[in-house]
């Protein structure tokens, strides 16, 4: 990787940084309305045992929503892809279940897993960030042009390798596109869980005890953690994305 | 001499949101051992219908498609396949490429005896220095030269080829033409050629089938004995201007165009 690569993006974050702060300075805002960056750093020293013991939990757990949702998701993707009954069938019922807007799934979720802090919060990150991944599997095996599947086939290939050779290989740019949204949306689900649900772990419980105790500049050191993680498992799914279906990038 | 592949009359009918839709009506298409016949005719009169029928990949409602004297029902591992679509895989080098059938077909051959084969397919159509190349580094003609090593590399007892050269300029087209004799000297196989190019007909083909109008029976049948027509110049002859009239003539009536 160049130096480019990375000071780039580094001297676009602390511009960003500075803008804030000069904002803050400027309108003169108080802690309450606004927190400055310079705020942030007495918030990290004070609690970051919690921030890393909380970071830690909303990332896991992220990670395994979205382990589920990759595998839930590939499957009803290939059901939809390679079965066009099944993809009359359920893209209403797929369509109708991601609109529902998952700030109200939550607090539902929530009551009927009450005490299964884990699995709630897991199972909120899987729902909201399934569903690209299984529209977008299922696109790219349905638009499969015919010649790759007679290729194979007239060679006498089972449909297991048209899929393994062929099938799922010619997904993989549309997978991880999809995949890069997940992950994101992936973190908002769990978030938005430990945050509503009386859990006191994760994160969003961090955030929810800096809303109690009136401690702006924690809040805004959540949110800042938040967006770091973020950063992260997406840079993660770009360097799998990378190497897995490298290929695909003209711009080289 | 024995026929290794043996059409006979082949109906088939699509069915479709509307009904049925015929596409053949009455084929019959036979090809020696070591043949390769050319199939020509207007366009949509079902001529890839065809070559489904002989890879297996389609089975007729009326009629026998015969290999080596057995009934096609299935479609089975030694045909080699070209479309126009050089359907190349874009994550494969073009070495992995050529080399994907050995995957799948059931072969003798080691995975270092597999690759020098690929290697020496490569060299004979022009694409030595390009193995380790991606689909997308390379024109056209390069994609379709590597798609042809790849319906090769199995040694088929079929070569099946669906108009490989219809999306190429004239000139790789002729290009590619010349290297299809090459090939055809070293690596000796038995062939359909779909096309649509009269010229590619004759010099390819040592006979060439005109199909009528959709639904489709073999309207036409011209052999082409083995003149030496094997360079560029000899398509200008008037013995090639006359074989080109007569075909050219069965296309329109093919169409519908003119009175047989």
């Amino acid at each position: 990787m160049k130096a480019r690569q990375v000071l780039v993006p580094l001297a676009a974050v602390i511009v960003f940084l500075v803008l804030w702060e000069a904002l803050v300075w400027v309108m003169g805002w108080p802690n309450y309305k606004m927190a400055s960056p310079s705020d942030l750093i007495p918030a990290y020293e004070k609690y970051w045992s919690l921030f890393l013991i909380m970071g830690w939990q909303t990332l896991w757990r992220t990670i395994i929503g979205l382990l589920l949702a990759v595998i839930f998701g590939t499957g009803l993707g290939m059901v939809m892809g390679f079965s066009r009954t099944m993809r009359d069938a359920l893209y209403p019922l797929l369509v109708g279940f991601n609109a529902v807007p998952k700030a109200t799934v939550v607090p539902i979720v929530a009551l009927m897993f009450v005490g299964w802090h884990d699995f709630n919060t897991v199972l909120i990150a899987f729902m909201i960030s399934f569903f690209p991944i299984a529209v977008s599997v299922s696109i790219g095996l349905s638009t499969l042009e015919p010649e790759y599947r007679d290729i194979l086939r007239s060679l006498g290939a089972s449909q297991a390798q048209v899929f393994w050779k062929i099938a799922l290989p010619k997904t993989l740019p549309e997978f991880f596109g999809a995949l890069k949204v997940s992950v994101t949306l992936a973190f908002i689900g769990t978030n938005l869980m430990e945050i509503v649900s009386p859990h006191g772990r994760g994160l969003g419980a961090l955030f929810d005890s800096g809303k109690t105790n009136s401690d702006y500049p924690l809040m805004f050191a959540v949110l800042i953690a938040l967006a770091f993680l973020g950063i992260v498992l997406y840079y993660i799914v770009v360097a799998l994305e990378k190497i897995f279906a490298g290929w695909a990038d003209r711009t080289v | 001499m024995e026929n290794l592949i043996e059409i006979k009359a082949v109906r088939h009918a699509y069915r479709t949101a509307s009904g049925l839709l015929p596409v053949l009506d009455g084929l019959d298409v036979s090809v020696p051992e070591g043949g390769f016949v050319a199939v020509v005719g207007p366009s949509g009169c079902g001529k890839s219908t065809l070559t489904r029928l002989v890879a297996g990949l389609l089975i007729p409602d009326e009629g026998t498609v015969n290999v080596h004297g057995t009934r096609i029902t299935a479609p089975r591992s030694n045909v080699g396949m070209a479309f126009q679509n050089p359907v190349l895989l874009e994550w494969r080098s073009i070495l992995q490429n050529v080399m994907l059938p050995l995957e799948i077909v059931p072969n003798k051959l080691t995975k270092a005896e597999g690759e020098e084969r690929a290697r020496k397919l490569l060299a004979l159509v022009g694409l030595e220095g390009f193995e380790s190349k991606r689909p997308s580094e390379l024109s056209g003609g390069m994609k379709q030269r590597a798609s042809l090593c790849r319906a090769l590399i199995h040694q088929p007892e079929v070569l099946i080829l669906d108009e490989p050269f219809g999306a190429l300029d004239a000139f790789t087209r002729e290009d590619l033409w010349q290297t299809m004799h090459q090939v055809k000297a070293e690596e000796p196989f038995t062939g359909v050629l779909i096309t649509h190019d009269l010229r590619e007909s004759i010099f390819l083909a040592d006979q060439v089938v005109v199909l009528s109008g959709r639904p489709a029976k073999t309207q036409f049948v011209m052999d082409i004995p083995d003149t030496g027509l094997r360079t560029l110049e000899d398509l200008y002859t008037p013995l090639a201007a006359e074989r080109l009239n007569v075909l050219r003539h069965q296309i329109e009536v093919a169409q519908g165009r003119v009175a047989a």
